[in-house]
């Protein structure tokens, strides 16, 4: 078995549990637990303050977007056209919240919604509080069924309870929240295709602009945020933005849950400020696992590029991670060892997008189609140092060329695979490494339509 | 950033550089149409000028100073001061397009010299302008079954598809038809058309008879506007595939003969054989789209039983026998001429010339009836018609112009008498275009269509009209005394527009005339055939001479003598007969010869008197293109080229002169000529022998001095009241129906919408049925049997398609809509 070390004393004083502060609370899930536990508290002091204050607030918190773009949240609010108070505007508002959480190696608003869903209900009554609306609704990935039937009951609960529905807390605001699970495409995680599929439509990006601000849901202004996002406005509400940007970087402020997996001994989700490094994380996560050596690993799941075993002392904010050459996206910590082959990962990964590609754009339908069989023909023996080229210029064709940001995620495995680990690609070409599968005739005619 | 000057620039525009070429435009018009305009080609696929942006194929790629990466040029708009390089220009443009055709090309197959769109395909020309030589893809392509069917006339072969999503766009945007939609993702990602197996039904369900299980065909009237937009060849027909290549075919520019809305199109023959029809480009008409009808239904001038000879009824055998043209033509001169002289007994020559002739044809028969036959009996109308109609025709509708571009801007437009999508396809795409438009700028500044109709229909509903409920017959009604319809018109701008089908209620027409004056609204009379509105202009009526003088008017009279080179007193200034009068005078052996043009004895409000007129009357002369019930009692049969082997011109509702000129080069000729040489053996000349010739003496025509008459004043009928028992029937023509020129086109006709029998739940009720049971209408005259399909209408009304499998009203009702007929569950009996 593994050994497990202790973190140091450096990596512990990363930890920051705000979001997960009550996730190893017995049934905190329950409306009466959560109350206990500071619940609906700042719901309170939200409602009794002007709801462009609440945007303000947000907006000086500096908090950016957890699902993966960093957009500054309170921005986003912002972007919301408000009539005066008291004038009802001519289109309804909507808060959407997006827990389509599908990025391979993202765990963090599942957990959350399982073990807090009332942290998330009372963000978004905040929020909707803010933004004026009064409709909200949560998306919920379609695999989910275990998250949905939670929130659904938490959502029940909190309308028996008065904090949602007509007239919540006699601050004279309604709201009402409407759980609604996808179908199970990655894709509805994107904001638009997210609406179309919330209105019923087949999932696939719209075009923009006009953007989800002013021509949203039900071509409605409409917020659509992250889990987590909206998660953690309750805490900026009652601790203030100075408070919430004592944590984290300048630019990069907060708490941050990062979902660590892999050849770790104890993988999981680590709440810790902002630009805290991998080389902490790990600590944190009980060190590498016995006879494995980090190789190369996801800052934020698979759509960032790789870093390695140079990037263990980077700080993990966006702006960190973007010197870095990737992305800090859902802060998706997946580490791999020398165990681990870097050209299979790629397959992989190619695969989910092969699979998961909405249709709707060239590069991306079909570039994933190529490098896929490119990619499984180079893990078969098959490659040619052609491939290496084509491959490369695939993604170069299909970075930036996409009509949403899956393509672009699709890119970011194969290329940064190459870029440190271009040796273990030759090796299966020039026959030093042996094949990893054997050419599957019967399933490859297929390849395409029905694969 | 390049200096701009502004100097010339008007505020609503803006100016830019596109490849160092600075360009003024117009605010929010996007990058690709300006980029155009200079000259710029920029390689596209989903891009259609007619349909929503939709950034889909990437294809357009360009590069933007200030841009993180490259930007699809078909959706963005331009902006002051941008500076844009295209492939022209840029490496990274000329890269991006590049990369993005290979990915096209990875997955498409190299099946071209098979295809039927090699030759004319966007694909195969840009790949050879944008693409690379060789293929870099080494590996499986995507493969599908095919071709599948996804409606008896369109046929589908995924693998070609690029998923552009053109075809889909343009049914739901454009037809209002969403019968296809793309559906599984990635690489799977297909078009395709709802059938039960991909929902876990039965697999194989048979699309050819769209009754099977709960598969849904593309039961579009449009659907043949996806194949010619679509930029590969994944759509096809069935009437086009496999059967010529593109670069074998001529290609003449035509119009469409089908209907009275004029459509612009491109007929491609090869030797002597017309092989497709496509829609033509007229923004002021047809814009690019066409109807199916109009695409595919070019068959019938060479379906079986075209006559090519003339031919003339053996005294000895009493059969008819091919004769020569000087045998027939003389046959036909004496024939004619013993009618038009006879002293005594049955006297004088009818003529009948139907709705579908060209300006020039009608112009030729209505000078070769005044002239030659010295009688102003003649009328173009085939169909149920009135003489209140033929003074409204005469005081409202000569010479009225209301364009398509007025209908769209309307902020109302009315509908009496008329369903557009069934009666009129391209003025219902506009209609449809001027709802969406209304849409997209909110919904209260679009365009209202109320509909005056005892039901509401699919038609009805894609317009997002307003139904005004009506028992047929109670039309004139409505028009007189409804307060909303009159408010709705009152708006500056709106249009009224009303159908053939008004005629058949009493004041109908005086209503919707004295309608349109009080509320200052335009007015226009849409009927459906492509000749009717030239054939009026001509004087093809009974009390009109051409340009809409009336023969009743010595002044008017004089005009046209005068320009015919008439002495005085030939024109004769009694009105004529109209059809029904003169059928009538045949069937009781008063009239002494028929001159027939294109007449469908079944088209006529009572076929059973037109077959007993044609049986009676003693001399008929049969213009026809084809053996029809009139040419069965023809004693002379003369043969006639059909619009494709001709020149000449149609007015359309909207009163636009569509003048076409002839396609096919055969020894068929038109009916002008055979007047003129028919003129020529009465002692006429009649100066009508060539298109040139007539178009010159129309143009010619001077403007008449003498005043329009006034609009009638017929009184408002009431809506008729059924007693128990019985319902007012109320009918239309569907598009695709029994019609003759849809002869030939078994694929075409798989996709027309199934006859049903239509009736309210409450008479549904009283009858003790349902959905698919059968309902028998009835008249003293005979019965239809139909299945039902219960639907939302006016109480106490039956709607039947006029001339549908299993319900030929005119033929076995001898009824009109208004009429009250019989209802009983059941079959027959």
């Amino acid at each position: 078995m593994s050994a497990v070390t202790t973190p140091s004393a450096d990596a512990l004083a990363q930890l920051t549990p705000v979001l997960t502060k009550r996730w190893l609370s017995p049934e905190a899930w329950r409306l009466e637990v959560y109350e206990t536990l500071d619940g609906y508290a700042a719901l309170r002091k939200a409602l009794a303050a002007h709801p462009d204050d609440l945007i303000q607030l947000v907006k000086d918190s500096g908090l950016r977007g957890r699902g993966g773009a960093g957009f500054p949240a309170g921005m986003k609010w912002g972007f919301i056209p408000q009539e005066p108070d008291g004038q009802q505007p001519s289109k309804p508002h909507y808060l959407v919240v997006n827990a389509d959480e599908g990025e391979p190696g993202t765990c963090k608003d599942l957990p959350l919604m399982m073990t807090d869903p009332h942290s998330l209900i009372e963000g978004i009554i905040i929020a909707s509080y803010a933004i004026r609306a009064h409709q909200a609704f949560i998306y919920v990935r379609g695999e989910a069924v275990h998250a949905a039937r939670r929130l659904r009951h938490a959502v029940a609960e909190a309308r028996r309870a008065g904090y949602l529905g007509r007239n919540i807390l006699d601050s004279g605001f309604d709201l009402d929240v409407v759980v609604h699970s996808g179908a199970g495409a990655y894709i509805c995680g994107e904001e638009t295709a997210l609406l179309d599929s919330l209105e019923g439509f087949r999932g696939q990006p719209r075009l923009r602009p006009p953007f989800p601000a002013t021509h949203g849901l039900y071509a409605s202004p409409t917020v659509v945020n992250n889990v987590e996002t909206i998660a953690t406005v309750p805490y900026i509400v009652l601790g203030g933005s100075q408070w919430f940007r004592s944590m984290g970087t300048e630019k990069s402020p907060g708490p941050k849950i990062f979902s660590v997996s892999g050849r770790v001994n104890n993988p999981g989700q680590y709440e810790c400020a902002l630009g805290t490094t991998l080389r902490q994380l790990i600590e944190l996560a009980g060190g590498m696992q016995d006879g494995h050596r980090l190789r190369f690993w996801t800052p934020g799941g698979s759509s960032t590029p790789l870093l390695t075993d140079e990037h263990l002392d980077v700080p993990m904010d966006f702006e960190g991670m973007m010197a870095a050459g990737t992305l800090l996206g859902t802060t998706a910590v997946q580490v791999f060892s020398d165990a681990d082959c870097p050209v299979y990962a790629a397959y992989r990964w190619m695969e989910f997008y092969h699979h998961e590609s909405c249709g709707k754009c060239t590069p991306c339908r079909e570039g994933n189609y190529w490098m896929k069989q490119v990619l499984w023909r180079i893990l078969t023996g098959r490659g040619t140092h052609e491939d290496l080229d084509t491959l490369l210029d695939a993604c170069d064709n299909l970075l930036g060329r996409a009509f949403c940001a899956l393509g672009d995620g699709a890119a970011a495995p194969v290329m940064s695979s190459i870029q440190y680990f271009k040796q273990d690609y030759l090796d299966y070409i020039e026959g030093r490494t042996a094949p990893m599968f054997a050419p599957d005739p019967e399933a490859e005619a297929l390849v395409g339509a029905y694969r | 950033m390049t200096e701009v000057d502004r100097t010339q620039q008007r505020p609503d525009e803006v100016t830019l550089t596109i490849d160092g070429i600075e360009v003024t435009a117009p605010k929010g018009a996007l990058l690709i149409r300006v980029a155009e305009q200079l000259g710029i080609e920029i390689p596209r696929f989903c891009e259609h000028p007619l349909l929503d942006p939709v950034g889909a194929c990437r294809q357009c790629l360009v590069d933007i100073e200030g841009q993180r990466k490259p930007v699809t040029s078909c959706t963005t708009p331009v902006a002051d001061g941008m500076v844009v390089r295209s492939h022209l220009s840029s490496q990274v443009a000329d890269k991006a397009q590049q990369g993005i055709m290979e990915f096209l090309l990875i997955n498409h197959p190299l099946d071209c010299p098979t295809c039927d769109k090699g030759g004319e395909c966007p694909l195969q020309n840009q790949a050879m302008s944008t693409g690379r030589a060789d293929s870099r893809f080494r590996d499986a392509k995507r493969t599908f079954p095919k071709p599948i069917n996804i409606s008896t006339q369109v046929l589908l072969d995924r693998e070609r598809c690029i998923q552009c999503t053109r075809c889909t766009r343009f049914s739901d945007q454009i037809a209002g038809d969403p019968f296809i939609e793309f559906m599984d993702r990635t690489s799977a990602e297909q078009v395709n058309v709802y059938r039960d197996e991909f929902f876990g039904g039965e697999p194989g369900g048979d699309l050819a008879s769209h009754t099977e299980m709960g598969d849904e065909p593309f039961q579009s009237y449009f659907s043949g506007n996806t194949i010619q937009i679509c930029p590969v060849g994944a759509l096809t027909s069935v009437q086009y595939r496999f059967r010529a290549r593109p670069f074998d075919l001529v290609s003449s520019p035509s119009v469409c003969e089908h209907c009275a809305a004029g459509c612009a199109q491109r007929t491609d023959h090869r030797r002597g054989k017309v092989m497709r029809r496509l829609a033509g480009d007229d923004p002021a008409v047809n814009e690019e789209w066409d109807c199916d009808k109009g695409r595919f239904g070019f068959r019938y001038a060479s379906a079986t039983e075209r006559i090519t000879e003339p031919m003339v009824r053996d005294a000895a055998t009493g059969e008819l026998r091919t004769a020569s043209w000087s045998e027939a033509l003389a046959a036909a001169a004496d024939g004619l001429r013993a009618a038009r002289d006879a002293e005594s007994g049955p006297a004088g020559v009818g003529v009948l010339t139907g709705g579908r002739l060209t300006v020039e044809d009608a112009y030729a028969y209505s000078k070769f009836a005044r002239v030659a036959l010295r009688t102003n009996d003649i009328d173009f109308r085939a169909r149920p018609g009135s003489a209140e109609e033929a003074d409204f025709l005469a005081s409202s509708v000569i010479g009225a112009q209301v364009s398509y571009r007025e209908v769209e801007a309307a902020p109302a437009v009315v509908l009496a008498a008329l369903e557009p999508e069934e009666e009129c396809p391209i003025l219902f795409l506009r209609l449809r275009k001027a709802r969406r438009k209304g849409l997209a700028g909110g919904w209260s500044h679009g365009q209202q269509v109320h509909a005056i109709a005892p039901m509401r229909t699919r038609g009805y509903d894609k317009l997002g009209a307003r139904l005004v409920p009506c028992v047929p017959g109670g039309e004139a009604e409505l028009l007189a005394g409804d307060e909303a319809v009159a408010q709705a018109l009152s708006q500056p701008g709106a249009v009224l527009l009303v159908g053939e089908r008004l005629a058949t209620v009493p004041g109908g027409l005086s209503a919707a005339a004295a309608l349109a004056a009080r509320t200052g609204a335009k007015l226009a009379w849409v009927p459906r055939r492509a000749g009717e509105r030239g054939a009026l202009e001509v004087g093809c009526l009974p009390q009109l001479l051409p340009g809409g003088r009336p023969v009743a008017e010595a002044a008017a009279r004089a005009e046209i003598a005068a320009a015919w080179g008439l002495p005085a007193g030939v024109l004769d200034g009694r009105p004529g007969r109209d059809s029904t009068a003169m059928l009538a005078a045949a069937a009781d052996g008063t009239l002494g010869a028929l001159l027939v043009a294109g007449v469908d004895p079944a088209d006529l409000p009572e076929p059973r008197l037109a077959r007993q007129a044609l049986a009676q009357v003693p001399f008929v002369v049969s213009v026809e293109m084809r053996r029809s019930a009139v040419t069965r009692y023809a004693d002379v049969v003369l043969p006639v080229a059909p619009v494709v082997e001709k020149a000449g011109s149609f007015v359309n509702w909207a009163g636009q002169l569509r003048r076409f000129e002839r396609v096919l080069s055969t020894g068929a000729v038109p009916d002008l000529r055979i007047l003129d040489s028919l003129a020529a053996q009465l002692g006429v000349a009649l100066g009508c022998g060539e298109v040139s010739a007539i178009r010159a003496e129309l143009a010619g025509l001077p403007a008449t001095a003498v005043p329009a008459p006034a609009a009638p004043s017929v009184a408002p009928a009431a809506a008729p009241e059924p007693g128990d028992g019985r319902a007012v029937l109320a009918t239309w023509h569907q598009l695709l129906d029994l019609g003759t020129l849809l002869d030939g086109n078994e694929e075409l006709a798989g996709t027309a919408r199934p006859a049903v029998l239509r009736l309210g739940k409450r008479l549904a009720a009283a009858l003790q049925v349902g959905d698919g049971d059968p309902v028998t209408v009835g008249t003293a005259t005979g019965a239809v049997t139909l299945p039902v399909e219960v639907t939302e209408m006016v109480d106490g009304v039956v709607w039947l398609p006029t001339n549908s499998p299993g319900a030929t009203v005119r033929r076995s009702l001898g009824a009109v809509g208004g009429a009250t007929v019989t209802v009983s569950a059941g079959g027959g009996a």
